[in-house]
């Protein structure tokens, strides 16, 4: 199997330089008019083929790969060092982007995957999709080229094969993380595809904005990928790696979040274009842009540039990255240059107080947020340059810097809708908002009734109740003005079509999927927004428990019911068995646990949670005191989490229905069934 | 379209003012109080295990540093040391990796003062960028319109509206 799979991977690499040499020369050839001695519409359908070809080889390499895990192929190092006899299927199957090299697989699997489908799609627009396909099969060269030459999959071990691996790294052991990884992946792969369009629609000098329309739908499902792919991260981060939070601000975890804003800055001011025929260059630049740091969050990843929890392994590779993102911005640089003629904008801002001003500092707000990460990221690289000193940038960074951007961020959410396009009159800006500021007052004040002390931050070095006290008036701000907007909106269909306010919404939000999806988007973001306030109010307890000993925190009492130890072929497991009560009441039983894996010879923390609308009992067992033998529990109570993944489903549901045509276009694309007589008379008038 | 008046332009001056105000309070606000001290510290401080972590936040079972770290810290605090001599004494003890962010100090302070500074002229930019879009436009003969184009004109933006 592991021939298999080194052979797979050739052809792949193969089938993708023809894809790329062939479909280049034959777009050349319909460019400049010339011709070869195979028309170049054949020869760029022979490229077309080639990359279909691509996807197949790629996925039997794939296929190769998760069978020498499920196997026990421990001749092949990358499985010996990823995986183990005892180690469950559905473990086995995530191996294969547990590491480097499977990873790096799973990369090119995926983009050969979005280029199949972009490729039987090629009706669309089959020039533009040809200058797409082409332009994948240059990403698509690059990764096989890594996977053949310098990050081999199917690397056999030297000397006798040992009889078990060295089993998969215990942090991966959860279920979210079979999910996690490629869900992300999908994210960053995706990006190709909008990048491919918008490079291949600038060399072609695509007339019109279609392009925009063709890619819409790709990149939106790309970012939805990227944004599940992120708070599956920050779900497994809290699930499993029992520090109490989601977020460490790791460089791995900004390189994730820096195309991610780059992304949703593209979403929203695309829509500039589609409409207005503005901010051409500068939509261009976002989405190359967008490509270049997903790939630079690989670099980032893979080439040990930074330190990081969860990077991978310092490695050679990351010289090949390099190289890779060189020649990826001098080609946009070199495209831009040559055809940026193309790229005028047919209108420009009339006014500071206009939608199109909101669309514009919004994407200035997520720019800067995006080179605060990067920059903080890599700050430790140029102080060490500069000055000699290695220096750490993490949360209390982001904490100061970012967060107030955030906030701006929401800010302009609130005000964005409430704008009109063109110019706003002073009188519409007053009547918009009215409710929305007066909402936000009421807010809080109600917060501050509640016991949060925003003025907090001039007699502490606390800044957590500053923030969470104007995120909450903001939330309150966004909330109204998205609501007011479906109100308007659904108050003139109910008065024109006489149905329920419900029902109108309902309609109103079918009319225009786009819009009120992305305005559920909004609103599903403030939810989020409002989780992450609660870690302005955590609080944590460590305590040593014996037995029907108790920690007090919050309402609750933690009560320690008894302590043992079990074992099973892949790990051992110590644990302690834990009563809460809440005014005296048992609400739960919970059993957080440390493992320590055979395989690997790792210890893993298992945190257990119990989880409602207002707040987080979170547990672990921190270890064993080796005197008594007694085990050591640390709590945490940490408010609004819940809230987290309720938004993150909001903006999943917003995004989904933002895909959905609109109810008209739904209505002209369906089929009307035509009556047998009509169609006879038809018939009879045709002759 | 009929702009604001005095009055409204100076509620918007106020306004933004007001947020400038707000972002410069969130950004630079903030002195020690004993009650949280440990707590602040420990986020401002790495565990020096080499996990990559926050000190507060090292989940490594039975970390050695971490116990170390607290102690020392501890330790400090009770010595009525002030918090930035405990985070001169880590630095001094551990080397500048210690720290969670960078100190004001010298070349440090490009890495607060880069991010926002950037946003402040960015925004800057696009406010004089739009200014100019607008006298551009305002130097040009207006469009003579009639009812119908502007009926028209109406209804093609009421009908692109996102």
């Amino acid at each position: 199997m592991p021939t298999f799979g080194s052979f797979a991977l050739l052809l792949a690499l193969a089938l993708s330089a023809y894809t790329l040499l062939a479909g280049g020369v034959a777009l050349r050839q319909i460019a400049t008019g010339g011709r070869g001695r195979v028309a170049p519409e054949r020869l760029a359908e022979t490229a077309r083929r080639a990359g279909i070809g691509t996807f197949i080889a790629t996925s039997a390499a794939a296929f190769a790969l998760v069978w020498c895990a499920f196997t026990n192929d421990f001749s092949v190092a990358y499985i010996l060092h990823h995986s183990n006899r005892a180690l469950p299927g559905p473990y086995k199957f995530a191996a294969l982007w547990s590491g480097q090299e499977g990873s790096l697989l799973l990369w090119a699997w995926l983009l050969a995957a979005y280029g199949f489908v972009l490729r039987v799609r090629h009706k669309v627009d089959v020039k533009l999709t040809a200058y797409a396909s082409t332009i994948l099969g240059g990403i698509q060269v690059f990764f096989l080229l890594l996977l053949n030459f310098a990050a081999m999959p199917f690397s056999l071990v030297r000397g006798a094969v040992p009889a078990d691996g060295f089993g998969l790294n215990p942090l991966l052991q959860y279920p979210e993380m079979v999910i996690h990884p490629p869900m992300l992946y999908l994210g960053y792969v995706g990006f190709a595809v909008p990048f491919a369009f918008a490079l291949g629609a600038l060399m072609m000098r695509y007339p019109g904005e279609k392009w925009i329309h063709i890619t819409r739908r790709w990149t939106m499902v790309t970012w939805l990928f990227l944004t599940c792919g992120i708070f599956l991260g920050m779900h497994w981060a809290y699930s499993v790696l029992g520090w109490g939070g989601y977020w460490g601000w790791d460089p791995v975890e900004n390189a994730s979040l820096m195309p991610w804003l780059t992304g949703t800055a593209f979403l929203h001011s695309v829509m500039m274009q589609e409409k207005r025929g503005m901010m051409k260059s500068w939509n261009v630049w976002l989405i190359f842009s967008t490509f270049m740091l997903a790939i630079f969050g690989t670099l980032l990843t893979r080439s040990g540039l930074v330190s990081s929890v969860h990077a991978f392994a310092q490695s050679p590779i990351g010289n090949w990255f390099w190289v890779f993102l060189v020649i990826v911005f001098a080609v946009c640089l070199f495209t831009y240059i040559l055809q940026r003629d193309h790229l005028k904008a047919e209108n420009k801002i009339e006014s500071l107080v206009s939608r199109e001003s909101s669309f514009l500092f919004n994407n200035l707000v997520l720019l800067a947020a995006c080179f605060t990460v990067l920059w903080g990221t890599l700050f430790p690289i140029l102080s060490e340059y500069v000055v000699g000193n290695k220096v750490t940038v993490s949360a209390p960074f982001y904490n100061r810097v970012a967060v107030p951007i955030g906030l701006f961020l929401l800010f302009l959410t609130a005000i964005g809708p409430l704008l009109a396009w063109r110019s706003s009159s002073f009188r519409s800006i007053r009547k918009n908002f009215v409710v929305p500021l007066i909402a936000a007052a009421v807010t809080g004040v109600v917060v501050i009734a509640c016991g949060v002390h925003p003025w907090d931050i001039f007699t502490t070095t606390h800044q957590g109740s500053f923030y969470a006290f104007v995120a909450y008036c903001l939330g309150a701000l966004v909330v109204t003005a998205v609501g007011s907007e479906f109100l308007r909106g659904a108050k003139v269909i109910s008065r024109n079509t006489g149905k329920n306010l419900l029902a109108s919404v309902v309609q109103l939000t079918r009319r225009n999927t786009r819009r009120y999806g992305g305005y559920i988007v909004h609103f599903g973001v403030v939810v989020i927004i409002i989780g992450f306030s609660g870690q302005a109010f955590n609080q944590t307890q460590e305590q040593e428990l014996a037995l029907h000993q108790s920690i007090h925190i919050g309402p609750y009492k933690v009560e320690c019911e008894g302590y043992s130890q079990d074992t099973n072929p892949n790990y051992d497991t110590e644990y302690a068995l834990l009563n809460v009560y809440k005014d005296g009441q048992l609400v739960t039983k919970m059993a957080p646990e440390r493992r320590f894996y055979n395989a690997s010879q790792q210890p893993l923390t298992v945190v257990s949670n119990h989880s409602t609308p207002a707040w987080d009992l979170y547990v672990i067992y921190a270890g064993k005191n080796p005197d008594t033998g007694q085990p050591i529990v640390r709590v945490f109570l940490n408010p609004l989490v819940m809230w987290i993944w309720i938004g993150v489903a909001i903006v999943v549901f917003g995004t989904g229905l933002a895909l959905v045509p609109n109810l008209s276009a739904a209505l002209a694309a369906s089929r009307v069934r035509v009556p047998a007589q009509a169609v006879a008379l038809t018939a009879q008038g045709d002759d | 379209m009929r702009g604001p008046g005095p009055t409204g332009r100076a509620i918007a001056k106020v306004t933004l003012i007001a947020l400038a105000l707000g972002m410069i309070a969130a950004l630079s606000m903030g002195v020690s109080d004993s009650g949280t001290r440990f707590n602040d510290l420990g986020n401002k401080l790495m565990c020096t295990c080499g996990c990559g972590q926050v000190l507060l936040q090292c989940n490594h079972l039975g970390c050695p540093a971490l116990a170390r770290e607290t102690a020392e810290l501890h330790a400090d605090i009770a010595a009525g040391m002030s918090n930035n001599a405990i985070l001169i004494a880590f630095q001094n003890e551990y080397g500048p990796t210690v720290l969670a962010a960078p100190m004001l100090t010298k070349f440090n302070m490009i890495a607060w003062i880069v991010p926002p500074l950037l946003l402040g002229l960015g925004i800057l930019g696009t406010v004089l960028l739009v200014r100019r879009w607008r006298q551009r436009a305002a130097a040009m003969p207006p469009v003579q319109q009639s009812a119908e184009i502007r009926a028209l004109r109406d209804q093609v933006r009421r009908e692109t509206e996102l």
